[in-house]
């Protein structure tokens, strides 16, 4: 499935180039292909963050949907009023949140539980750049064990937080993660997650140079590194039943080691040998879940 | 067709009969029975509402907030805790121009914990841009709600609206109602922006300083409008149900030399001790402020003013006081009483008035000479 043809993918634009987002955003990539998979008939919820900023100013935006904008942790909460005021009108429009990890996985976490549980019908797509972009590079909930930010000088403690995990403790009928680097994949998901009703996931790792200190050219490199090396892996739950998309399908037979993705990241600088090894042990456990989960009849 | 109801239960029947869109709400004492009440509407079909039952008041507001953005007519109710929690997106909601109407049963912020009647949880929204009506009876606060999204969904308002009850003395007092077939009084709602993909516009988008300053000037000129939104559907009610309403509600005001200024069911209050003193010789008034914002022109002059404020600004004093001190050359006597729920009867009232030290501040049964 992973090799549909860039042909499928519509040569509209929803975004104009040229916003004031950084060389090289990966939020922006994402939302290109999200908005192009989605097409006109949307409405974009969203919450403060990177993508708030590049929006455009006043008359001006940057957008040829609508765009609903709302308070940092209200997108979820937001976007319900949304869907339910046109299921009474019965409007077919599309409500999509699109917020990044830290309306997502921290102040905005509650909402978003509260809409999946009430089945909310709308798709939340949660951009992760690992970090607290718009404000220069906070630590959030996202961000992974050892990598440095401008609240973790030393690199963080801790390890992600599995945002995942808890959605699909929600049994959405459908969730999937994605990365700006594999737009085809990215672009066949939404389009998949817009065919069910009830609320629908997708998470998608969103590499940003600025934050993960590396060349804005490297973009694409550092997200496919991502996959490789199996520190974000890509697939989907069809009504819980879980697909492993074919990139890491490939990560899982043979993965580059860990340290060509950290390497050419400067957030990672200087991570101590016991750190490393505990990326990989996740990553280990990762994929072991992944298999024992497939093999299940 | 008269009944007896609560206030909370005539809240939630004319929140009914003005048709609300969505309805998200999130229970609080003492404001559940409405939001329970509107519940139970919606299940038993007697209400087409879509009633989202929120996690929290945040997204109660936030709810309302992109209905309303969607354009609908959206309601939601709250109190204390619940009202603070929602802060953020009151602000948003005015801000947005959206003509969301939220019923506020006033009640004591904690610590401590406390549901009795207290007004400071609506002074901490006075400088919102909602508009704000403190009712006195169940039949205005019945009344005020029909009027309330006319005012709000009105081409020169559009800004919501907070009807004020008191926690426990009118949400669950049982009093007679007269109710009202609303017909045409509340006009279909129709936004001017409201979100259409064929028409697509960013909504609360990154703003300069120049047009955030317009849009502001602009939030505040329709402030001033609405007052006359506000006299004219208040008069439209009187001639369509024959109940009269104002900005304010006098009491043997105009020989006055003095006169009690309170909010809420305190007014009713006092006019009993207005008689009391009448009847010693005592030339008193009340004047009870039902709307809060925007803040009525008082005519003052020449009285002796006693105000009783049920909230504080610490280092400042009581939020009416001080608004009336403000807006009227007038000397005034300042009695902070009824916080956390104290009980405070006419014959307290009577006594504020009889032993007014006009210039001072006392905190009833507390520190009465400060
Ligand atoms: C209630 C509230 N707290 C804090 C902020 C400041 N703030 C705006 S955006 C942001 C971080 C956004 O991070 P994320 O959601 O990851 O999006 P990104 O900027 O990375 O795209 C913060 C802390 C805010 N707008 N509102
Ligand atoms: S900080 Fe990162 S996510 Fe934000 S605009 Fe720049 S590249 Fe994009
Ligand atoms: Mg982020």
């Amino acid at each position: 499935m992973e090799m549909d043809t860039i042909t499928e993918i519509p040569d509209d634009e929803y975004i104009l180039k040229c916003t004031s987002a950084c060389a090289g955003c990966g939020d922006s990539l994402t939302l290109r292909y999200v908005l192009k998979a989605a097409g006109p008939d949307i409405v974009l919820v969203m919450p403060a963050g990177c993508t708030a900023a590049f929006q455009g100013i006043y008359p001006k935006t940057a957008f040829t949907v609508p765009v609903v904008n709302i308070a940092f942790g209200a997108a979820a909460a937001c976007a319900s009023g949304i869907s339910r005021m046109f299921l009474a009108t019965g409007r077919t429009t599309k409500v999509i949140v699109y917020a990044g990890d830290g309306g997502t996985l921290d102040i905005g976490l509650q909402a978003l539980s509260g809409a999946f549980e009430r089945r909310t019908d709308f798709l939340y797509i949660c951009y992760d750049n690992e970090a607290y972009g718009n404000t220069g590079m906070q630590r959030s909930g996202a961000t992974p064990l050892g990598a440095k930010t401008t609240t973790t000088p030393a690199g963080k403690a801790e390890v992600k937080k599995d945002i995942d995990a808890i959605i699909a403790a929600h049994n959405p009928p459908y969730q999937a993660t994605a990365c700006a680097s594999y737009p085809q994949d990215l672009f066949r998901k939404v389009r998949k997650a817009l065919t069910f009703r009830g609320p629908t996931f997708i998470h998608v790792l969103s590499p940003c140079p600025p934050g993960w200190r590396y060349s804005s050219e490297k973009t694409i490199e550092v997200g496919r590194l991502a996959v490789k090396s199996g520190m974000w892996a890509l697939w989907e739950r069809e009504h819980g039943n879980l697909a492993i998309s074919a990139p890491t399908k490939a990560a899982m037979k043979k993965p580059v080691p860990l340290e060509e993705y950290l390497s050419v990241q400067g957030r990672f600088k200087g991570i101590d040998g016991t750190t490393v090894e505990q990326l990989k042990e996740q990553i280990r456990e990762t994929f072991h879940r992944f298999r024992e989960e497939e093999d299940r009849p | 067709m008269k009944k007896i109801v609560t206030g909370n239960k005539a809240i939630a029947e004319a929140v009914r009969d003005a048709k609300p869109d969505v309805v998200a709400a999130y229970p609080i004492t003492p404001q559940t029975e409405i939001v329970e009440t509107l519940a139970e509407y919606v299940s038993s079909g007697q209400l087409a509402s879509q009633y989202i039952a929120v996690e929290s008041e945040h997204s109660a507001m936030a709810a309302c907030i992109g209905a309303s953005t969607a354009g609908g007519r959206t309601f939601t109710a709250t109190s204390s805790q619940g009202l603070l929690y929602m802060h953020e997106m009151t602000n948003w909601a005015a801000g947005a121009r959206l003509p969301i109407v939220m019923a506020n049963v006033n009640r004591t912020l904690a610590p401590g914990w406390n549901i009795w009647a207290e007004h400071t949880d609506a002074m901490q929204e006075r400088d919102t841009g909602w508009l704000q009506v403190f009712v006195s009876t169940v039949q205005e606060a019945y009344d005020t709600i029909f009027m309330a999204f006319r005012i709000a969904e009105h081409n020169k308002v559009l800004l919501p609206v907070m009807v004020n009850l008191d926690g426990f003395t009118l949400s669950h007092i049982m009093q007679p109602v007269d109710t009202i077939e609303p017909g045409d009084f509340i006009p279909p709602i129709h936004l001017p922006d409201s979100v259409d993909p064929k028409n697509p516009k960013g909504y609360g988008t990154i703003t300069g300083p120049g047009d955030y300053f317009r849009f502001r000037w602009e939030l505040a000129h329709s402030m001033r409008e609405s007052v006359s939104v506000i006299e004219e559907t208040q008069s439209e009610f009187a001639k369509r149900f024959g109940r009269t309403y104002g900005l304010t509600e006098e009491y043997r005001c105009s020989d006055a030399d003095v006169v009690v200024v309170s909010l809420g069911t305190l007014g009713k209050e006092a006019e009993v001790a207005i008689d009391i003193l009448r009847d010693e010789g005592i030339k008193a008034g009340s004047l009870r402020l039902r709307w809060f914002r925007p803040f009525p022109e008082l005519d003052l002059a020449g009285k002796e003013v006693v105000v009783i404020d049920r909230d504080y600004s610490f280092g400042f004093g009581g939020v009416l006081a001080h608004s009336i001190r403000s807006k009227n050359l007038v000397k005034v006597y300042s009695v902070i009483a009824g916080l956390g729920g104290q009980e405070v009867t006419y014959d307290d009232i009577a006594g504020f008035i009889r032993n007014r030290r006009i210039g001072g501040e006392s905190w009833f049964g507390v520190n009465d000479h400060v």
